[in-house]
């Protein structure tokens, strides 16, 4: 159902949220323990981090339908498609 | 430097090109120019002469549009150009002016013609008159054919009188009657030019023809027997005082010779007195026998000169007659006449030369008498007393008287002298005078004579004239005999091929005619065997009708109560259709409809209308089922619900934010639930929330379709969000939509097979 859609993108959404902010923070926590002796800002970049991809993740995923697709495509290669055609 | 080579390899290019486009047209020039020169010099020539030509073409068919004889001339001359005229000009005109001038010209000719015409008709006559009285006054033997001639001479006249009107274009100058009483015998051929009679056009028959010759033989030969008659009767009586009048002269010429014998006689005084009483008494006789004489030929003179002057107009009354046959006749009468009155006037001129004579004698007698008359009275003055008679008294006279006498009779010597001496004076004077007077005389007599001779003369010749003419006249009458004969036979020709022709026409004409009555006679046949057939055909096919009508009926009925149950069947599979939608659960759909439109189609297996309906329901309603309006309407709120939520988003905004923004609000917005759609929807309706609205408002009243037409106004991530259930709502519409058609469809069916079909 296309109703259905909408509340399917958006557990994919939350869903990945959570994934990546666990993802974030954790190697956030890594990183800001192995690499960065435990200062908080890896834990936050990681976080930031995981938020962020999961926010962009979620705008494209809602965006998908919206997008345009194109192609690039040179002059001889389109003789050869109508060619084929 | 890609381009760098590009725009050189270009301007390579160019310069090949244009290169050799260029070298091209400095050939071409070239050779335009070189040929141009020569080829400008052989145009202008080749110009000129075609307007030469041109022009002279020109101006000779303008020419000849203005002048027909030049176009005539040239047509003549030149072989095709009267079509060349005729396109550029049209017809010639018709030419007038020679047609003016032929009738002018054929008129003489048909006068001359014509009185040869009439003269060749009048022949025939005279030549038929001939042939009858031929035993009777024997004229030149000419040889005559029988009773048709004259009709064809007739004919032969009257067809030459056709003949030449026809060629002729004169149609009223008429032909010489040759049917009508005109009287032959005609001297002058000028006279004959003036008889125009119509010519007769109908034929007459021969019978009437030669009953009409016949007659006019006849009356013709009366009229020459009283001719001759008359003419011979005044002859003679005309003679017979002729002679008369001049034995009457002759007898007064002896008269007066033997009175101026007897004169001469008594003048001589030579003879004894008692003989000169005879000689007087004689004398006396003599004279009173010549004054009766005299008389009496005056009488016969008058009575010749009166029986002349009648038979002269016997003659001429006869010439007028214009019998041919008396002209000999006329001929010898005439001279007859004339020999007679050359008699009569040389006796009359005896007689007056006697007269004249007798006259000098007489004056002479009287002269002397005179004389003598005179002498005894001078005697008696002288001597009183001697009486008359004094020579019986010679005795008894005296010496004084007989003195006295002497002296008288000495002095009448004396007077008688001198007079002899005047008279010999006078004598030659008075010889000159009666010379004169005798040549006057003379004169006279002789212009008299002159005169008369002239005119026996002139007779004679006349005489002679007419004889010649005479002669001639026979001679041409046989010539135009032969001429005639000729006419006949061309005729007699020209009439057989003329009647041949005719008699092909007419059998040609009679043979159509009956033929084309034949083609009658048969399509009339044809058509009346038709028309019963017709007929027939009518009726069989009447009747047919009739029995097929019934059949149809019967079969009808059949075909009703056949229609009748299948309707019902219809209706009944219908109906299970129709309550198979009821079937619908709350979520789930119908069952598939397709065992309900299987049992249908089985059904209405002959029924196109039904066949499409059936095959016009969507796939999915058959295999899968339709939702019910319940479920539709329970999901239309979620829908709803959704499609607020996401009501700002479209293609341009659809960030997480914008998201965000939207659900918020779908929060804070606040309106009414359901709003009456309007009757029609204005552009600020278009709002996702009031389309909404409307949607509401009509899915409560139960109108899916209209909640689902507003639902299909929405744009942008509601729209997507609605579209299934769009789709669910259109299947569900279109399946109950049919349905509804079958159903109706199956009750008009119904209803409608209760009547007759």
């Amino acid at each position: 159902m296309s109703e259905k859609e909408l509340g399917q993108k958006w557990d994919r959404c939350l869903a990945d949220c959570a994934v990546k902010f666990g993802t974030g923070l954790g190697l956030g926590i890594v990183f800001s323990v192995v690499f960065f002796k435990r200062r908080t800002w890896p834990i936050v970049f990681g976080t930031g981090l995981g938020l962020g991809m999961a926010y962009s993740n979620c705008q494209n995923d809602l965006r998908s339908r919206y997008v345009l697709h194109s192609k690039y495509f040179s002059f001889e290669q389109k003789l050869e498609a109508f060619a084929s055609s | 430097m890609l381009r760098v080579c590009w725009k050189g390899a270009h301007a390579a290019a160019r310069q090949c090109v244009w290169g050799k486009v260029k070298a091209h047209p400095l050939q071409h020039c070239r050779r335009y120019t070189t040929a141009g020169d020569s080829g400008s010099n052989a145009g202008k020539i080749v110009a000129a002469s075609l307007l030469t030509v041109g022009g002279g073409l020109g101006s000779t068919i303008l020419y000849a549009k203005w002048d027909p004889k030049f176009r005539a001339n040239i047509e003549k001359s030149v072989p095709y150009s009267d079509q060349l005229f005729e396109m550029a000009l049209g017809p010639p005109p018709p030419p007038l002016v020679p047609l003016q001038k032929k009738p002018g010209k054929i008129e003489p000719l048909q006068i001359s013609s014509l009185s040869e015409a009439s003269k060749e008709s009048k022949q025939p006559k005279a030549k038929a008159k001939k042939s009858d009285p031929a035993p009777v006054e024997a004229p030149p033997a000419v040889e005559e054919a029988p009773a048709p001639t004259p009709q064809t001479l007739e004919e032969a006249s009257a067809e030459a009188a056709h003949i030449i009107s026809a060629i002729g274009e004169v149609p009223s100058v008429p032909a010489p009657g040759t049917s009508d009483e005109s009287p032959p015998g005609h001297t002058a051929a000028g006279e004959e030019s003036k008889d125009h009679h119509e010519p007769a056009l109908k034929e007459r028959p021969a019978e009437e023809v030669s009953a009409r010759l016949a007659q006019q033989d006849k009356v013709e030969q009366d009229a020459l027997a009283a001719l001759t008659a008359g003419l011979e009767e005044s002859l003679g009586s005309s003679a017979k005082t002729t002679l008369q009048a001049i034995g009457a002269q002759e007898a007064v010429l002896t008269a007066i010779a033997t009175h101026t014998n007897k004169l001469k006689e008594a003048m001589d005084s030579q003879t004894p007195p008692d003989e000169k009483s005879t000689q007087w008494k004689a004398l006396n006789e003599a004279l009173s026998d010549r004054t009766r004489a005299m008389e009496e030929a005056e009488e016969a003179l008058l009575k010749a000169k009166g029986e002349l002057e009648i038979l002269r107009g016997v003659i001429n009354s006869a010439k007028q007659s214009k019998i041919d046959a008396a002209r000999p006749q006329i001929l010898a009468a005439e001279e007859n006449l004339h020999s007679m009155i050359v008699d009569l006037d040389k006796v009359v001129t005896k007689v007056q030369t006697a007269q004249t004579e007798a006259k000098i004698m007489s004056q002479y007698s009287e002269l002397v008498n005179e004389a003598k008359a005179q002498f005894q009275q001078e005697l008696a003055n002288i001597t009183p007393e001697i009486q008359a008679n004094w020579k019986g008294l010679s005795g008894k006279l005296s010496a004084d008287d007989l003195n006295s006498l002497i002296a008288h009779a000495h002095r009448r010597i004396d007077q008688l002298n001198r007079e002899l001496a005047e008279q010999r004076v006078r004598e030659q004077i008075h010889i000159e005078v009666a010379l004169e007077q005798q040549k006057l005389e003379d004169q006279k007599a002789l212009e008299r004579a002159v005169a008369s001779a002239l005119e026996h003369r002139r007779e004679d010749m006349r005489l002679e004239q007419e004889k010649k003419v005479q002669e001639v006249r026979e001679v041409m009458e046989a010539e135009m005999r032969t001429q005639l004969r000729r006419q006949a036979a061309a005729h007699t020709d020209h009439l057989r091929d003329v009647l041949k022709v005719q008699e092909q026409e007419l059998h040609e004409e009679a043979q159509e005619i009956m033929n084309s009555k034949m083609m009658e006679q048969e399509t009339h046949y044809r058509r009346l065997t038709q028309e019963q057939l017709d007929t027939f055909t009518l009726d069989m096919n009447a009747a047919y009708a009739r029995l097929k009508g019934i059949e149809e009926a019967i079969d009808s009925h059949v075909i009703a109560e056949e229609e009748a149950r299948k309707a019902h069947q219809l209706w009944l599979s219908v109906e299970a259709l129709n309550y198979t939608l009821k079937s619908a659960g709350a979520d789930s759909p119908t069952e598939p409809l397709e065992g309900a439109v299987g049992v249908i189609k089985e059904n209405c297996a002959e029924n196109e209308f039904a066949q499409a309906l059936a095959s016009a329901l969507p796939e999915e309603s058959l295999s899968r089922g339709i939702y019910g309006e319940a479920s539709l309407r329970a999901r239309f709120y979620d829908i709803r619900r959704l499609a607020r939520r996401v009501a700002l988003i479209d293609e341009t905004r659809n960030s997480l934010y914008q998201y965000f923004l939207s659900y918020l609000q779908s929060i804070l917005l606040f309106e009414r639930e359901q709003v009456a759609p309007p009757a029609k929807l204005a552009p600020e309706d278009l709002d996702t929330f009031r389309l909404l609205a409307y949607a509401t408002y009509s899915i409560e009243r139960g109108d899916l379709e209209l909640a689902a037409k507003f639902v299909n106004q929405l744009r942008g991530a509601s729209q997507r969000v609605a579209q299934d259930w769009l789709k669910e709502a259109r299947l569900t519409l279109e399946t109950k939509q049919v349905i509804s058609l079958l159903l109706a469809y199956a009750n008009a069916v119904g209803l409608g097979t209760t009547q007759a079909p």
